[in-house]
């Protein structure tokens, strides 16, 4: 045996939870305060600044207004959707937003205040804050909880599981060479959306100046198909329509300033094609195709003092926005805003894609939940929905928590760390995870709908695809990795792969074209009433199984 | 996108490696740095994290970066972010944690 070794380290929590980010953070926090159990929390970088929340947010997205109702806000994600939405989790979740913007405002978050004392609304479900410190005011909350305790810099990369019950996790040092081994009563994972498997926007230098965090790379879906999770609604992918180049949020140039989506012409566009947000991307897209491109935000006329409130607004949640605005000294008022659509994500917190779960958000895996963007068939639940999820996951997995403790298999950790040291130690291989990683972009953006292709596939293209990502992954198998980053990259890779490969599927299987540019199948243009359904998939004996299901009426639960 | 780390003001405390979501800022003999610039996603934590200003944000020129540069001081709730615009002259622009956004 070569030279490199890990240690292997045993650890147990109650609770464990896999990724500090929003919805991993509040459920910690939930847990403790209504159990007396222990909670782990595992985090690949720092819960101070990881995840979605790092760099700040806009405004609390999903709240619940006064006059507005809980199912008015199911009804809106209902549309929004096109009806592909499991009444039973937006409801749940819609009804703890309010709860989590409280919660988040105990914590330190400031919230604007209108006359009467209550919070001041942006829009019809938004409220306004300065979220610049958001995420460390979860994390000091979380450091500061007697029960919780936080292993940083340890990537998780598969579940601990028999007959058909999680009974642990696997993770690895990001830095320090240790396997460790964990096992749990019940498991949360929060591990976020998917950032990466398309080819980006800007593919050169500034290939992570992303909308979604291009550390969020899909890893708890990943585990959830290794280990024969169901999962649903990979095909409505999420596309966002950013500021140009730096990829910034539209929000606050939208809501804020009132600004109109206008094409070259200075036509405005967007009733063209309808205000749902699949229709906003579509629209821009079109305008491009047709030759009506650029398009922008119409900023032009603003007022000084506008400008100035912009460049703190976007300080808060996207410093380059504000440096791009004053280091070319064309400030918003004195010119538009480009935008662009950007190449498409899995992200739970938007769509409805993700993990297939209960009413309690258990996953068809028994005791493993999960919560936030890592979480189908709830989509807008922003920062407020996640943090209600984790809530809800939390409070469900107290169930278990009178159960033994589960035992681990010595002989299963040694395998995995010995075949984890053989990558450590084989001779470098032809391909590195960067080349495979940019191919696998490549062929995702031509053949499975990325931005070269206009967001646009066929049956054939996907089969092309698919074809084309196995052969990928085999070659995945073979690379090297001289210390832990490496090793920790090739997870992320393989965990792309992993999740392309269920896009693909899904996306063949829906034969409609129910949301514009999220799912364009050009083999099956229209929408059709026969697709009122759910698109779920499961891995079987290696081969991806489709699974159809039906939609979940309001009032009603769901059990696996 | 990525960032700067200036070595002459760095005072090697690791407080930016620390917070980095991506955990691409090390310590190594030669103080601190960035292994991957092409990584970074720009979120400027570690310029928020910084005590000396020593890490500077800038765009990269294939997203239409024209040289400019930002850094922060932390001063109690707030914030002040200083652009260094191309042509060498500067401005300063002040957020606090307290005060909301207007939009
Ligand atoms: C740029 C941006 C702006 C946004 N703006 C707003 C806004 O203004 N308002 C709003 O309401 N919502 C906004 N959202 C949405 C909202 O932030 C997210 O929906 C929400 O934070 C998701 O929470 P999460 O816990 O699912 O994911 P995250 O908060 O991203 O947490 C995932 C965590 O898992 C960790 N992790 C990943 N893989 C592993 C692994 N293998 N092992 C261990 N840990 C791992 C990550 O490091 C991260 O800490 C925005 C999102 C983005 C990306």
């Amino acid at each position: 045996m070569g030279g490199r070794q890990l240690t292997v380290k045993r650890l147990s929590a109650d609770f464990l939870i896999i990724g500090g980010g929003t919805a991993g953070c509040g459920a910690a926090l939930s847990f403790c305060g209504v159990s007396g159990g222990s909670v782990l929390i595992i985090e690949k970088a720092n819960i101070e600044r990881s995840g979605c929340l790092a760099a700040g947010v806009n405004a609390l997205n999903a709240y619940i207004l006064p006059g507005q109702t809980p199912e008015d806000y199911a009804d809106y994600v209902r549309r929004d959707a096109e009806y592909i939405i499991r009444e039973d989790l937006v409801l749940t979740m819609a009804e703890g937003l309010n709860r989590a913007a409280r919660r988040l405002e105990e914590l330190g978050l400031t919230i604007l205040k209108d006359a009467d004392g209550n919070y001041a609304a942006r829009g019809k479900r938004n409220i306004k804050i300065n979220g610049e410190n958001i995420k460390p005011l979860l994390a000091g909350a979380v450091r500061k909880a007697p029960r919780i305790a936080v292993l940083e810099r340890a990537a998780a990369i598969g579940y601990i599981v028999r007959d058909g019950r999680v009974l642990g996790v696997y993770a690895i040092g990001t830095d320090e060479p240790v396997l460790y081994a964990v096992r749990a009563k019940a498991v949360l994972c929060a591990t976020g959306g998917a950032a990466g498997l398309y080819r980006p926007n800007n593919p050169g230098f500034s290939r992570h100046k992303m909308w979604y965090p291009p550390f969020n790379t899909g890893a708890g879906y990943a585990m959830g198909i290794r280990a024969g999770a169901e999962m649903t609604t990979f095909e409505m992918r999420f596309i966002a329509l950013r500021c140009k180049d730096t990829i910034a949020p539209t929000g606050t140039l939208a809501q804020g300033v009132g600004a109109k989506q206008v094409n070259a012409l200075g036509e405005a566009y967007e009733e063209k094609y309808g205000v749902t947000t699949s229709q906003r991307v579509h629209g821009t897209a079109r305008e491009n195709a047709e030759g009506r491109g650029p398009c922008y935000l119409r900023t032009v006329g603003i007022t000084p003092d506008q400008d100035e409130e912009l460049y703190r607004a976007y300080l808060n949640m996207s410093p380059s926005q504000t440096l791009k605005w004053i280091e070319s000294g064309l400030a918003p008022s004195a010119q538009n805003v480009e935008i662009e659509g950007t190449e498409p994500y899995i992200v739970g917190g938007h769509t409805a894609s993700g993990y297939w779960v209960d009413t309690d958000r258990e996953t068809t895996i028994g005791r493993l939940f999960a919560a936030g963007d890592v979480a189908g068939g709830c989509p807008q639940k922003y920062v407020t929905g996640a943090l209600a999820e984790g809530e809800i996951a939390a409070r469900s997995a107290l169930k278990y928590m009178h159960d033994a403790w589960p035992s681990l298999s010595a002989a299963e950790t040694d395998a995995l760390r010995h075949g984890l040291e053989e990558i450590l130690n084989r001779a470098p291989a032809a391909d590195t995870e960067d080349s495979l990683e940019a191919e696998m972009q490549a062929v995702m953006d031509e053949y499975a709908g990325g931005i070269g292709a206009g967001y646009a596939f066929s049956e054939a293209s996907l089969a092309a695809a698919a074809r084309k990502i196995r052969d990928i992954e085999s070659r995945s198998e073979k690379l090297a990795a001289k210390d832990m980053r490496e090793l920790v990259y090739i997870f992320e890779l393989r965990d792309r792969l992993t999740v392309c490969a269920s896009v693909i599927a899904q996306l063949a299987a829906r034969r409609e074209t129910r949301w514009h540019s999220f799912a364009e199948n050009t083999d099956y243009p229209e929408k059709s009433g026969q697709w009122l359904k759910f698109v779920n998939s499961r891995l079987e004996n290696g081969e991806i199984r489709i699974i159809l299901r039906d939609l979940v009426k309001r009032g009603d639960r769901y059990e696996h | 996108m990525s960032i700067e780390i200036l070595t002459e003001k760095c005072t090697g405390c690791g407080a930016c490696a620390r917070v980095c979501p991506g955990s691409l800022i090390k310590t190594g003999e030669r103080g601190v740095f960035i292994e991957r610039p092409e990584r970074c996603w720009g979120c400027a934590s570690c310029l928020k994290e910084c005590p000396a200003e020593a890490i500077l944000l800038y765009l990269g020129a294939d997203i239409g970066g024209l040289g400019g540069r930002m850094s922060v001081r932390r001063e109690g709730t707030r914030l002040r972010w200083r652009v260094e615009k191309p042509d060498g002259t500067a401005r300063t622009i002040t957020t606090d944690a307290k005060q909301s956004n207007r939009y």
